[in-house]
């Protein structure tokens, strides 16, 4: 059996998959799953058809970083450190919602935990409702788009600083468009004794409207277009990003989705496509992305 | 070792030797203290276990399931409003067979706040499939607390353990209490070996999702559990009782009901009271009985039952209201003696939210219903004349 399938159950073409995957393996299925509820727990965790080839642990929606905690602070306590590490596969309502208090507390009391939030940005186990981390103009099942309301108002949580505001060791995001980026940053990250974050950015076919041989090629455009950086911090510093080879209008990104198409067609759509424009522009601005 | 210390104290000092692995728990009256001694004993170097704080007893209930789950001994404690936080982990800590021993310092719930003792908490948490024992005082609070642990981890059972000691009444008084020594509870207590835990030398998946053509058997298998648990918990009371020579009797405790006309019902500090007043009416020729339930889940209907047989009139005092019907030990009692005797039940809400409960309140209520002056049904004493306000 390998660490993850076969026989999971996610969509063809799911993002999440590539990055559980990554991960264990950059691990060598030296790792003890802890997994809310959601996408991944519901293709993976059947009874009688478990797809994990590691220890798995499914509990409750809000609740995994305290329970990694739990798990870790038993090995510790069993002197057991050495059979693996602890990671949390959670996906952004989980990370960013219901479980923020959670992911905090575990922070701050910095457990030995590698957290993976997987952000295919809005609740996709229960067909596409908003979450914290749904980018604004996005059309969710919650944020319709109508006469009133052009898809999501408001800003997408910024995970990313507020792990790092959290003086953990190891702080990084990631994309399933780059899977060896992710192996190497868990390998980095896992070289580090307390609480590791990486927010791995992973496409949803059917909440995004995309066709599953795209999610690569979405997921890199998001990287590409500067509205999703690729970064990495150790001890609160910026030590690495990825660069933008050319940089490509968030347009290019958010023409190849269903959930963005009313932006282009929307009184208030112009307005949102400019203001994506703006932070993916910050981004690039804020963490020097471009190559020179 | 008798030593005159708080319940808090009685009730750490037995955590300890029962070398737990994992402690956690967030602070909340009246229950902080017992995590503040264990706290102390940690930054001593007393106690060999890992001792977290969390952020909140939600938090607290996740962090000992996940060490339970890869293998720990843990201990949890709380009251009120945190068992309330506490319920949607602990019902999935039962669901998993995960043998948590927590202690609940019982106080009542908001609104209104009220840091008091009363039952309604832990009743909160009857369906969760969560061993429950109510402890008369601090001696039995002390000695509950290796019991809990054997039980709980009895591969029979595998189910979580709430040991609920009365808070402030309990938890706050000085008693004279014989403190166990470690070599007395290691040999009552083995070293936790469970059945299933997370561990990469042989993975399992725990708490998976189960679609309709399994979950139900899950669901079964619980009870079929907490059934198991009342033969297991009286082999753990007829042995620990032979180790450490107190016997506090089994489910319940029947005192003078052979002959009585009027059975009084009890749980937790109120026994010793209602115990007192019965052993003093005794004494002017009248026949009256106590009955202490000591195990509220799994509920000894047959104990109840038995210890009913020849009573006319059953008084439960009841510590909480289950609101828009009896409350729950009333329906309990009632579900035990359908189809066999049919006394009458007076069903005394009494002392909800820290309401004083004086001696001759219960003298008062057991006199009267033995001399017939008042009708069976619910009713609430000491409740002062009110009008009735929304907050």
């Amino acid at each position: 059996m390998s660490y993850f399938g076969p026989g999971h159950g996610a969509c063809p073409g799911c993002g999440f998959p590539i990055a559980v995957k990554a991960v264990l393996e950059a691990l060598e299925g030296k790792a003890f799953v802890v997994n809310p509820t959601g996408c991944l727990e519901i293709v993976s965790s059947m009874y009688n058809r478990n797809v994990w080839g590691v220890p798995y642990i499914h509990s409750l929606f809000e609740n995994a970083a305290a329970v990694a905690a739990g798990i870790e602070a038993a090995l510790r306590a069993l002197n057991r450190k050495h059979e693996g590490h602890v990671v949390v596969f959670a996906g952004d309502g989980a990370t960013a919602d219901i479980g923020f208090g959670m992911v905090s507390g575990a922070f701050d009391r910095n457990h030995d935990i590698l957290y993976i939030c997987y952000d295919n940005e809005a609740y996709q186990n229960t067909g596409n409702q908003q979450s914290a981390l749904t980018p604004p103009g996005a059309r969710t099942t919650t944020t319709p788009v109508g006469k009133r309301q052009p898809g999501k108002i408001g800003k997408k949580k910024d995970m990313v600083s507020i792990a790092v505001a959290h003086g953990i060791p190891y702080v990084a995001s990631a994309s399933v468009g780059y899977p060896n980026d992710l192996k190497r940053k868990v390998k980095r990250a896992v070289e580090f004794e307390g609480a590791k974050y990486i927010h791995v950015h992973a496409p949803c076919v059917t909440g995004w409207g995309i066709d599953g041989k795209q999610t690569v090629e979405v997921a890199r455009l998001a990287v590409e277009t500067g509205l999703y950086p690729l970064v990495e911090f150790e001890h609160g510093k910026l030590v690495r990003v990825m660069k933008i080879k050319e940089k490509k209008p968030v347009e290019e990104y958010l023409k190849a989705q269903r959930r963005f198409r009313h932006l282009f067609k929307h009184p208030e759509g112009r307005k949102i496509i400019e203001e994506l424009q703006r932070i993916a522009d910050e981004n690039i601005k804020r963490y020097n992305l471009l190559q020179q | 070792m008798r030593r005159v210390v708080r319940g808090f104290y009685a009730i750490a000092e037995a955590v300890r030797l029962c070398r737990p692995n994992v402690i956690c728990a967030y602070p909340i009256t009246p229950q902080t203290e017992i995590v503040e001694n264990l706290a102390e004993m940690y930054a001593n170097g007393e106690l060999d276990a890992e001792y977290i704080t969390a952020e909140s007893e939600f938090a607290a209930a996740s962090i000992v399931l996940g060490a339970s789950a890869a293998g720990a001994r843990v201990f949890t404690a709380t009251s009120s409003q945190g068992l309330l936080l506490m319920t949607e982990v602990l019902f999935n800590a039962a669901g998993m067979r995960l043998p948590i021993v927590m202690v609940v310092a019982n106080r009542s719930v908001s609104a209104p706040l009220s840091i008091w003792n009363d039952h309604q908490d832990s009743m909160t948490v009857r369906d969760a499939g969560i061993i429950q024992m109510h402890a008369e005082n601090n001696q039995e609070a002390h000695d509950l607390i290796p019991l809990a642990y054997k039980v709980a981890e009895d591969k029979r059972v595998l189910l979580p353990f709430i040991l609920n000691v009365d808070g402030f009444k309990l938890t706050h008084a000085y008693e004279p209490v014989d403190l166990l020594s470690q070599e007395v509870v290691d040999s009552f207590l083995p070293p936790y070996d469970p059945v299933v835990k997370l561990s990469t030398e042989k993975p399992v998946a725990m708490g998976c999702y189960a679609p309709p053509p399994y979950y139900m058997e899950f669901r079964v298998a619980m009870e079929y559990a907490m059934e198991r648990a009342k033969k297991v918990m009286e082999e753990a009371f007829k042995e620990w009782s032979e180790i450490i020579g107190r016997d506090y009797g089994s489910h319940v405790s029947a005192e003078h009901c052979e002959d009585a006309e009027v059975v009084a019902i009890a749980m937790g500090s109120l026994v010793g009271l209602v115990r007192d007043v019965v052993e003093e009416m005794r004494k002017e020729g009248k026949k009256v009985g106590l009955l202490k339930i000591r195990t509220f889940r799994p509920f000894p209907a047959e104990e109840v039952r038995e210890a009913l047989k020849n009573a006319n009139k059953v008084i439960i005092f009841e510590r909480s209201l289950s609101i828009g019907s009896d409350p729950p030990v009333t329906l309990e009692v009632k579900s035990a003696l359908f189809g066999s005797s049919s006394p009458e039940i007076h069903s005394v809400v009494i002392g909800l939210g820290g309401r004083d409960i004086p001696r001759e309140q219960i003298v008062k209520v057991i006199s009267e219903v033995y001399e017939g002056k008042v009708k069976p049904g619910k009713r609430y004493e000491g409740v002062k004349e009110f009008e009735e306000v929304i907050p």
